[in-house]
């Protein structure tokens, strides 16, 4: 018997009982659809992490004032603009290529009747940098110049846009707003942003630090340096945040006059090791989403062994008149071997297409929800459920194919 | 029946056949000996629990004995392997059993097919629609077997059986299940394959009526051969007509009063 009447007489037996075959494969259509979608759903998630904070940029940190832990000093020297301008010297830092200090504070902002409560952020030109974030085409930024003259211009999000005007496609360049009674001009708009983590950054006011520092607020220090709520600082590359993160530590310690590390009264951020225990999280959730998928697969491998089981006693007869008509053990049981794998490859190939469907209608549905999650099929685990769906068929098919093989015809021809 | 080859296609001597149920060995065949010629028609008949079924399926090669030797074609089969007797089963023998055996939704055609597909022939096409038209179901080939009468099914049984050219072909009861017309065809087919083909014909039966067309006659009792004779005159099935109920009865009743009326079973 060769291998193409073995596998059409398989055939032929699955579609004599379309519903219990179908049935049967549905198990292992939910369990293949599982693995392979809950896989591509974690592994979506972890690419969407990925993607949020290397948009934030790998290199950079970002140094803020913080209690220290130690509790018993109270006195926190402030970081200031000279303290940017310090880190900014190379003799002090020289790990670093961009220093970008930010001033914020909350303001009403006003544009015709609206007035809405915002944060507005004191930025410098090199903000744009630090973040890689541009303005429109035709848009100006914030320029050394208006640094340097406090000028009442700003820089606005697209979501700022719309709020203020009605429409993010508006263009407000040229026009009045007012800034906690002051008027400034707006001079430009940002390029729209992908939201990181349920954080609109396109909900931004800027104007130049020194704007904010004097004539929205007073951040004036007692030693007539200007406080700042934020440094960002970008290292030369990958390799150099952990010097730049040792030398700016070093640097302000001393500073700031520190020598026990529980008193320190700043903090460095580093979002490539945040990034990193993200991703650990989320190897831990495909994992975790993967074994889910793996249990319902498992399940429906022994559905598939159930089902051959009662094939073959309820087909004892027909596997009896076989063999008196001259199948050997092995044409029995590669008949019985290949229906079981039959079924699980087919159902496997519907549990792909299921899944496929799945991730699609993820990708449909994901920006309703607010979230920008790109999902791609994951090609590997298809190629594993494939493989398992197939290794299922023998394995869950073996003994009930065994069996029937192994039927003696008389008793076979005799079951009733 | 005027001259007999030497070799006889079935060969067998001392046949024992027991089955262990429980701490109970139950013998069923206690030492059969018997020798059928190539293009014997020959039925074996006996009670319940003669023996008669497990001396079919040890010379239907789907049993072994427990002890004695088997010559089939000349051939020691008593010993051969699981796998060497699928294949004697698949080219030597055909079998026709009481209940048909035909697989559910498949065609007439492919039903015949299949002991060739076994065989492993690649053109089978041809020989099953020769096989079906030998039975006289030309017209039937892509029927279904919910499409065919018992007697139809039957033929395609037959036609199973026939196509692999075997030398013998076994038929267990193969008329029990049919009305008394078809059952009459379906012998007719048989002793037409036997008498124009010379196929050894081996019928298991426990109708008298049915054996007497057959041309020997073998009884078993309590697993041993108790008779072995030919048949004097056996009947043609083309002509002969079966004794009505009625008939049957009124032998009966000669001798034997059930009550009632004797008009009421006429």
């Amino acid at each position: 018997m060769n291998p193409v009447e073995v596998f059409s007489t398989a055939l032929h037996a699955l579609l004599l009982n379309k519903l219990r075959s179908g049935l049967t494969m549905l198990g292992i259509i939910i369990g293949i659809a599982a693995v392979v979608s809950m896989v591509s759903i974690g592994r979506g998630i972890g690419d969407y992490i990925n993607q949020q904070f290397s948009d934030l940029g790998a290199t950079r940190l970002q140094i803020s004032s913080q209690a220290p832990t130690s509790g018993f000093t109270t006195r926190i020297t402030p970081l200031t603009s000279a303290t940017a301008a310090a880190l900014a010297n190379p003799v002090n830092i020289p790990s670093l290529a961009l220093v970008a200090p930010e001033y914020n504070l909350s303001s009403t902002v006003r544009a015709g009747g609206r007035g809405i409560g915002m944060n507005v952020i004191g930025v410098t030109p090199a903000y744009t940098e630090a973040y890689s974030w541009q303005t429109q085409p035709g848009s100006a930024f914030i320029t050394q110049a208006d640094v340097e003259n406090t000028a009442r211009v700003a820089v606005l999000g697209t979501s700022t846009v719309k709020r203020l005007f009605g429409s993010e496609s508006f263009n407000p360049v040229g026009l009045q707003i007012d800034i906690d009674d002051l008027s400034f001009t707006v001079v430009g708009v940002m390029n729209r942003r992908s939201s990181a983590l349920g954080f609109d950054p396109n909900n931004a006011v800027l104007v130049p630090i020194s704007t904010a520092q004097t004539r929205l607020d007073n951040a004036r220090e007692r030693g007539g340096s200007l406080r700042v709520s934020l440094i960002t600082v970008l290292a030369r590359d990958k390799d150099a945040v952990a010097a730049a993160s040792r030398e700016i530590r070093t640097y302000l310690r001393s500073a700031h006059g520190i020598t026990d590390p529980a008193n320190e009264d700043f903090a460095i951020y580093n979002e490539a090791q945040q990034l990193r225990s993200l991703n650990q999280i989320s190897s831990l959730l495909t994992l975790f989403l993967g074994v889910i998928g793996a249990i319902s697969l498992v399940v429906g491998g022994i559905g598939i062994l159930n089902i051959m089981l009662v094939s073959v006693t309820e087909r004892t007869r027909e596997i009896g008149l076989r063999k008196a008509l001259g199948a050997t053990r092995e044409a029995i049981l590669s008949q019985f071997l290949i229906e079981s794998i039959l079924l699980c490859v087919i159902g496997g190939g519907v549990g792909i297409l299921l899944s496929y469907g799945i991730v699609a209608l993820g990708n449909q549905l994901a920006p309703n929800f607010g979230l920008s999650v790109r999902l791609s099929l994951a090609v590997d685990t298809l190629i594993l459920a494939t493989g398992v769906s197939s290794a299922i068929g023998i394995l869950f098919g073996l003994y009930p194919s065994n069996r029937a093989a192994r039927m003696r015809p008389i008793e076979a021809l005799r079951f009733e | 029946m005027s001259e007999q080859p030497t070799t006889p296609v079935i060969d067998i001597h001392g046949i024992t056949r027991s089955y262990t149920m429980g701490d109970e060995t139950l013998h069923v065949l206690k030492g059969i000996d018997l020798q059928i010629h190539p293009g014997e028609f020959l039925a074996i008949m006996g009670p319940s629990g003669s023996g008669k079924s497990t001396l079919m399926n040890i010379l239907g090669c789907l049993d072994q004995p427990s002890s004695g030797e088997y010559y089939l074609d000349g051939a020691d089969v008593s010993k051969v392997s699981e796998r060497d007797l699928a294949k004697i089963r698949n080219r030597k023998i055909g079998f026709v059993f009481q209940n048909y055996n035909l697989l559910k939704r498949t065609t007439a055609l492919k039903q015949v097919e299949l002991p060739l597909v076994y065989a492993g022939v690649g053109n089978r096409t041809p020989r099953a629609q020769a096989a079906l038209a030998a039975v006289g179901l030309e017209q039937r080939m892509d029927h279904l077997p919910t499409e065919l009468s018992g007697g139809q099914q039957q033929r395609v049984a037959i036609a199973r059986a026939l196509v692999t050219e075997p030398s013998i072909i076994m038929a267990d009861e193969a008329t029990g299940n049919l009305d008394s017309r078809s059952g009459q065809e379906v012998l007719g087919i048989f002793q037409r394959l036997n008498q124009e083909r010379g196929i050894t014909i081996i019928f298991i039966t426990h109708d008298p009526w049915t054996a007497r067309h057959t041309r020997r006659l073998v009884m078993l009792r309590d697993g041993k051969v108790v008779a072995d004779s030919p048949i004097e005159n056996p009947l043609d099935a083309a002509t002969s007509q079966r004794p009505s109920e009625a008939e049957e009865l009124e032998s009966i009743f000669q001798t034997t009063y059930y009550g009632g009326k004797k008009e009421e079973y006429a």
